[in-house]
C-alpha cells in the first residue's frame, strides 16, 4: 500500500522557484507559459499490512500536518492506494 | 473637503473595525480633527500603519533624542534608511540593524530570510554595494520544544538569503534564555560602502518626476505586518496570519546590481525601498523627507495575485521592491538597465508640490484579467488624499508612565556565595564552556558564507569580523578594512538597565579595538516588552541613558537603529535586549590582531582592572546555570576605566606588539581563557596556556566566571612584556603577568600556586564544539 | 595568457575570481556576460565563478547551461581551450555536459563553509607541481560529487581525478571529506586535454595571506607554467 503526498505553496505565497523556472523557459523559446509553480511529491510506502479507509486517512493527514508541509506556507494532497 | 470614494466592498467604520486596526479612540479622534471628515476604510489602513509603533515610534521617540548621532565621520545619522559614516578618500560605510522577531516565530526560514532581505535593500538602496552582514539572535532555553526548529529553520534562512546574494556574514550572537521562549530575537544588521559623492536619500525630490516601481510584483504578502510587529503573541499561537513573505534572494541581487548600476548615472532624484507598509510607508517617508507631495497610480502597480484591492496593494509587504523617484527624461536609461537584468520598471506616479499624498485607482480594474481593457483616465477615482504631514508629524507621541521592577531588590540581594563550590573547578569548567551560552556557535557560522566575495580577514568566531573593502572611485581603487561586533547581555540589561545597556556598547567596542579597529559608528537594535507597561519603559529610558553614556564616553556616535516593542508572550517580557552593532576601521592590514594565542611560548597577560577578590558573579551565565535565575549585584561598568582600556588595545594593535587579545565576557576569565587557548578553527592553532592567577582559592568561583567587564586577555611575545607593560602603565591601565602559553592544557591556579583548573585542550575543545549538539545534534 | 571570467546574474564569487586572476595572478582578465554569444577575443583561460547564476532553485546550473555564452565556453572546451568551474561553475559545467557527473545536495543537508584541505590526485595543467596537501575553502550546500559506477571508473582509471578531500596530513577520505562525495572526489578535469578542471572548493579565496591562505594561488600558477 503506497500514499502520495503532493504539497504545494499555498496558492498566494510569492514561488521564486516557479518564476525562475518560467523565465527559463521563455529564455529558451517555450512560449505562452504564463505562470509556473513547483511543488514537492512525498511517496509513502505503507508496507502491505496497511489498510486503506479513514483511519489511514486520519493517519496521513497527522503526517502532512505535522511534518511534511509547513502549513504556515503550504497546502497539501494525499493520494492514497 | 469632500472625501476619497467609498469602493465597493469598503466595510462601515465601526469600533471594532478600528480595534482590528490598533487605532484607539483617541487616535481616531485626533485623524478626524486633522483630516476635518472621517477616513475612509482604505485611509484607514494607511494610518494604522503609519501611526504604528513601529512606523511612528511613538513610545520610543520621546527617549530615542537622548542618543548621541553627531560626530565628525558622521554624514548622515539616524531619520533614514541606514546611518552614513566617513572611511577617508571619498568613501563611507553605510549600516543598520534591524528587528525581524515576530516574523521569524511565525517562519523561521522565511521570516529570518526576509529581515536580511529588508537590512540589505535598507543600505543599497542608500547607493552602497553591500560588505558584510551579521545576525543577533536569541532563542528560548535550550530544552523548549520550539528551540531546535527554530533555530534550524531561522540559521537555514539568514543562510539561504545571505549566500545567495553574496554578502559574506561575518559575525554575530546567538544567545539562549527562556523569556525568549515564545519571543525569538533576530536582529539583521548590514554594512555596505559607497562614494561619499554617490550617497542616495529617500526623497521624492523635484516636481513632476516619475516615480517607478522596480522588483518583485506585489501579492496579498505580510498585510499588516507593521502592525503585527505592534503585537503580542498570545497562547493561541500563531493561527489565522497573513499571507507569509517568501523571501527571493535572487530577486534581491538582480535589484543590487540593476541599482547599484543606476546609481553610478545621474538618473534619480531620490530612492526607498519597499519595506514594512510596503507602498504606503515608502511613498509617504519619501514625500515627507523632501516636503513634496505624490501622486500614485495604482492602476500601474505590477502583480501577482487577482483582485487585489487599493486596500491590500497599499499595505502589502511583498518583498524585494524598490522606488525610484527618477529625474525627468531619464525614465528610457533607468528601464534600459533594468532590462539588461531582466527586471520590470513601471511608472507609477509623480512628485507633486501639493504636500499631499494622493492615490488614484479604477475600482475594479484587474490586469491580470484578460478580459478587461486597460483603465481611462476619467474612470480613475481617488481612493486616498491626506496632507502628508499628518500622516508622519502629527502621529501621536507618548511619553508613557515609567515605574521600577519591584522584583530587582531581591534578586540584586542574592548573595553567589551561597552557592556550593563544586567538586572539581576543572570539570565545571569542562561544563560551562560546553553550554549552548559558552560554547562554540561553529554549527550555526559554518552555514553562513563567510568568504564571498574574498576579502574577509576575520571569520566568526573571532571577537570581531573583518572585511578588506576595495573602493573604486575613477579608474583606481583604494582598499578600506572594516571590522564589525554585535553585543548585548540582557541579562545584564535586566538587573541594570543603564549599566547594562552601557556595556552592550562597551563590549561592543572593545570588540573591534581588541582586533585592530577603531569604533566609527554604532547601530542599535532595542527589543523590549511592551511600552505601556511601566517597567518596560522604564528599562527602556535607562537603556536609552546607559547607551547614551557609554557613546560619549568612548566617543563613538549612533547612527541609525530600530526599535522593536512588544515582544511578549502572556505578558511575560523577554530579557531588555538592546542589541549593538558596532563598526570599526583597521587603518593598515598590518595591525589586525588575533582573538586566539598564535603559539607556545608566548607571555599571557591580563589588561584591566582585575580587582582581585572583588569581583562580582552576579548576573553570570554561571549564577544562572546553579540557580536557573539571573541574580545578583551585576558588576558595575565604570566608563572611564573602559576608556582607558580601549585606548591602550588599540594603541597596542597599532604598535604590533601584541600577539592575540580577547576579552573577557560571557563565562568570565575561565571562558576567556579557554577561548583564546583553543578556539582557533584549526587544530594545530591549539596551544594551550599555564596561568597563574593573584586570588585566593576561595575566591574561585567569582575569579573564574564573573561576568566584570573591561578585562581582555593578551598574549605578545615574552621580550616584549616590559614594553606593554610601560605602555599599560602611561594610560594607567593595570597589566598582569599570568603566565604562558602552550603546554597543549589549560592550567588556571591561584595564588600559592593552588591548582584550580588543569584539563588537556582536546577535552575543552570537544566541550565547546559541542556545545549545541544538545539543540540540533551531532 | 589572457582570462574571461563570465558573470552570470547570480554569479556572486566574481569578483574575488577576477581580483585573483588580474591582481595576483596578473592574467589580463576580462568578463563575458551571459548573454554574450562569444568569449572576448584572444580568451584562453575561461573561468566560471561561483555562486546562483540564475537564482538556481531548480538545480544548480540547470538554467545556466542553456544561456548563450555557454555555448561559446563549450566550443571553448571542445577545442582544448582551459576552463576552471569552481563551486557553482563546477555545477555548470556538469549540468553543460563538459563534465560527467553531478553535484547534490550535502549528506549532511547543509549549506557549509569552512577550510578544507585537498590532495591532487592526478597530473594535469591546474596540479602539476602542486603540494600534496592545500588547505581551500568550501562553501556551498550542494557539493556531493556523484557519478554512476561506470563514470568513476573512468575517472578513476583516466587519471581525471584532479582532487580529493583529505585532512591536514594528507590522509584521504572518513571525516575529511565535508558532504559526502563519492570516492572523496573534490575536483575532475575533463576535455580533450585534461583542459576543463571543475572543483568545489574556492582557490580564488585563498590566493594571498591577509585572508588566510595562498595555497589556491598555486592552482592558477601551476596553469600558467603548464600553458607556457
Amino acid at each position: 500500500m503506497k500514499a502520495t503526498v503532493y504539497v504545494r505553496l499555498k496558492g498566494e505565497v510569492l514561488d521564486p522557484q516557479g518564476d525562475a523556472v518560467r523565465r527559463a523557459l521563455g529564455s529558451l523559446g517555450f512560449e505562452g507559459v504564463k505562470s509556473v509553480r513547483v511543488g514537492k511529491l512525498i511517496e509513502i510506502d505503507l508496507g502491505p499490512g496497511a489498510k486503506p479507509g479513514p483511519e489511514l486517512d486520519a493517519r496521513l493527514r497527522k503526517m502532512a500536518d505535522e511534518m511534511l508541509a509547513n502549513p504556515v506556507i503550504e497546502d497539501y494532497e494525499i493520494v492514497a492506494g | 473637503m469632500p472625501g476619497p470614494a467609498t469602493l465597493p466592498g469598503d466595510p462601515p467604520m465601526t469600533p471594532a473595525l478600528l480595534r482590528a486596526h490598533k487605532v484607539n479612540d483617541d487616535e481616531y479622534a485626533r485623524l478626524e480633527a486633522s483630516l476635518g471628515r472621517p477616513p475612509s476604510y482604505t485611509e484607514l489602513g494607511v494610518f494604522s500603519v503609519m501611526w504604528s509603533e513601529h512606523c511612528s515610534y511613538k513610545s520610543s521617540r520621546v527617549h530615542l533624542g537622548r542618543l548621541p548621532t553627531a560626530g565628525p565621520r558622521v554624514i548622515q545619522g539616524p531619520g533614514e534608511n541606514a546611518g552614513v559614516v566617513d572611511i577617508g578618500d571619498g568613501f563611507a560605510a553605510i549600516f543598520k540593524m534591524e528587528s525581524h522577531n515576530h516574523p521569524s516565530y511565525i517562519e523561521p526560514y522565511q521570516g529570518a530570510a526576509t529581515g536580511v532581505g529588508g537590512i540589505l535593500r535598507d543600505v543599497f538602496t542608500m547607493g552602497a554595494r553591500p560588505v558584510a552582514s551579521m545576525d543577533s539572535l536569541r532563542f528560548g532555553r535550550p530544552d523548549h520544544p520550539r528551540t531546535a526548529a527554530l533555530l534550524r529553520g531561522v540559521v537555514a534562512g539568514v543562510g539561504g538569503y545571505g549566500n545567495c546574494v553574496g554578502v559574506p556574514t561575518v559575525g554575530g550572537e546567538l544567545q539562549f534564555d527562556a523569556s525568549y521562549d515564545g519571543n525569538i530575537l533576530v536582529n539583521a544588521f548590514t554594512c555596505g560602502v559607497a562614494r561619499t559623492d554617490r550617497i542616495f536619500y529617500g526623497r521624492a525630490s523635484g516636481i513632476g518626476n516619475p516615480i517607478l516601481y522596480v522588483g518583485a510584483k506585489t501579492g496579498r504578502d505580510g498585510i499588516h505586518g507593521a502592525t503585527m510587529a505592534s503585537d503580542e503573541f498570545s497562547a493561541g499561537g500563531p493561527s489565522q496570519r497573513p499571507t507569509v513573505q517568501v523571501g527571493d534572494p535572487f530577486m534581491e541581487k538582480l535589484l543590487i546590481e540593476a541599482c547599484l548600476e543606476i546609481f553610478s548615472e545621474d538618473l534619480l532624484a531620490g530612492v526607498q525601498d519597499m519595506g514594512a507598509a510596503g507602498l504606503t510607508s515608502s511613498s509617504v517617508e519619501m514625500a515627507s523627507r523632501s516636503g513634496s507631495g505624490l501622486e500614485l497610480d495604482l492602476d500601474a502597480i505590477p502583480r501577482r495575485a487577482a483582485r487585489l484591492t487599493p486596500y491590500e496593494m497599499l499595505l502589502s509587504e511583498s518583498q524585494e521592491r524598490m522606488l525610484l523617484v527618477c529625474h525627468q527624461g531619464k525614465e528610457d536609461r533607468v528601464r534600459a538597465i533594468c532590462d539588461k537584468w531582466d527586471l520590470d520598471a513601471a511608472v507609477v506616479g509623480r512628485v507633486t508640490d501639493s504636500g499631499r499624498w494622493v492615490v488614484i485607482a479604477t475600482p475594479g480594474y484587474d490586469p491580470l484579467d484578460d478580459a478587461q481593457t486597460p483603465p481611462r483616465r476619467e474612470d480613475k477615482v481617488v481612493v486616498c488624499d491626506l496632507p502628508v504631514d499628518v500622516l508622519t508629524d502629527a502621529a501621536p507621541k507618548y511619553d508613557r508612565p515609567r515605574g521600577p521592577d519591584a522584583s530587582l531588590a531581591a534578586r540584586h540581594a542574592f548573595d553567589p556565595r551561597t552557592i556550593p563550590v563544586p567538586g572539581s573547578w576543572s570539570e565545571e569548567l569542562v561544563r560551562m564552556v560546553g553550554t549552548p551560552n559558552l560554547g562554540s556557535k561553529r554549527w550555526v557560522y559554518r552555514q553562513y558564507d563567510s568568504i564571498v566575495r574574498g576579502g574577509t580577514i576575520a571569520r566568526p568566531g573571532a571577537d570581531a569580523g573583518i572585511v578588506r573593502v576595495p573602493c573604486e572611485k575613477d579608474g583606481h581603487t583604494v582598499e578600506k578594512i572594516l571590522a564589525f561586533a554585535a553585543d548585548c547581555n540582557g541579562r545584564m540589561v535586566e538587573l541594570d538597565p543603564w549599566g547594562g545597556a552601557a556595556k552592550a556598547v562597551a563590549e561592543a567596542c572593545r570588540n573591534l579595538v581588541i582586533s585592530g579597529a577603531e569604533p566609527i559608528g554604532l547601530t542599535d537594535c532595542l527589543n523590549f516588552g511592551s511600552p505601556e507597561r511601566p517597567e518596560i519603559m522604564e528599562q527602556f529610558s535607562q537603556a536609552i541613558d546607559g547607551l547614551a553614556a557609554a557613546c560619549r564616553a568612548l566617543d563613538v556616535p549612533i547612527v541609525s537603529g530600530n526599535v522593536s516593542f512588544y515582544n511578549e508572550t502572556d505578558g511575560r517580557a523577554i530579557l531588555p535586549t538592546p542589541t549593538i552593532g558596532a563598526v570599526g576601521l583597521v587603518a593598515d592590514a598590518a595591525d589586525v590582531v588575533s582573538s586566539f594565542f598564535r603559539g607556545a611560548g608566548d607571555a599571557v597577560l591580563l589588561l584591566g582592572d582585575a580587582r582581585s577578590g572583588a569581583l562580582s558573579l552576579g548576573g553570570s551565565e554561571y549564577v544562572m546555570q546553579k540557580t536557573g535565575k539571573a541574580q545578583g549585584a551585576p558588576p558595575k561598568l565604570d566608563l572611564d576605566k573602559e576608556r582607558a582600556l580601549q585606548g591602550l588595545a588599540l594603541e597596542l594593535a597599532r604598535a604590533h606588539v601584541v600577539r592575540s587579545m580577547h576579552d573577557a565576557s560571557d563565562g568570565g576569565l575561565a571562558a576567556a581563557l579557554v577561548e583564546c587557548a583553543v578556539g582557533a578553527d584549526r587544530p594545530e592553532l591549539v596551544f594551550g596556556c599555564d596561568v597563574a592567577l593573584d586570588a585566593d582559592a576561595s575566591d574561585a568561583a567569582s575569579e573564574l566566571f564573573a561576568e566584570d567587564p573591561s578585562r581582555i586577555v593578551a598574549s605578545c611575545e615574552r621580550a616584549l612584556v616590559e614594553r606593554v607593560k610601560a605602555m599599560a602603565a602611561a594610560r594607567g591601565v593595570p597589566c598582569a603577568e599570568l603566565g604562558v602559553t602552550g603546554g597543549g592544557r589549560v592550567v588556571i591556579r591561584a595564588r600559592g600556586g593552588v591548582e584550580l583548573v588543569d584539563v588537556a585542550t582536546e577535552r575543552l575543545r570537544a566541550s565547546r564544539e559541542s556545545a549545541l549538539e544538545s539543540i540540533v545534534g551531532a | 595568457m589572457r582570462a574571461s571570467v563570465v558573470v552570470f546574474p547570480g554569479s556572486n564569487a566574481d569578483a574575488e575570481m577576477i581580483h585573483t586572476l588580474r591582481d595576483l595572478v596578473r592574467l589580463p582578465t576580462e568578463v563575458a556576460w551571459h548573454k554574450d554569444a562569444e568569449l572576448p577575443p584572444d580568451t584562453d583561460l575561461v573561468a566560471i565563478p561561483g555562486g546562483f547564476s540564475y537564482g538556481d532553485y531548480l538545480r544548480c546550473g540547470a538554467i545556466a547551461r542553456v544561456s548563450p555564452i555557454m555555448a561559446a565556453v563549450r566550443r571553448h572546451a571542445e577545442r582544448g581551450g582551459w576552463v576552471i568551474g569552481v563551486c557553482n561553475g563546477f555545477q555548470i559545467l556538469t549540468e553543460a555536459g563538459l563534465l560527467p557527473g553531478a553535484l547534490t545536495q550535502n549528506q549532511h543537508l547543509r549549506f557549509e563553509c569552512r577550510d578544507v584541505y585537498v590532495t591532487p590526485a592526478a597530473d594535469g595543467p591546474f596540479t602539476r607541481g602542486l603540494p600534496s596537501v592545500l588547505r581551500l575553502p568550501i562553501a556551498h550546500a550542494e557539493g556531493r560529487y556523484q557519478a554512476d559506477a561506470a563514470t568513476l571508473e573512468r575517472l578513476e582509471q583516466g587519471g581525471l581525478v584532479a582532487f580529493r578531500y583529505c585532512d591536514a596530513a594528507g590522509a584521504v577520505g572518513g571525516a575529511a571529506n565535508p558532504n559526502g562525495a563519492m570516492h572523496d572526489i573534490a575536483g575532475i578535469y575533463g576535455g580533450p586535454r585534461k583542459n576543463v578542471l571543475g572543483l568545489m572548493p574556492h582557490p580564488e579565496r585563498m590566493s594571498e595571506p591577509l585572508v588566510g591562505g595562498a595555497d589556491g594561488r598555486r592552482l592558477f600558477d601551476a596553469l600558467v607554467a603548464a600553458a607556457s
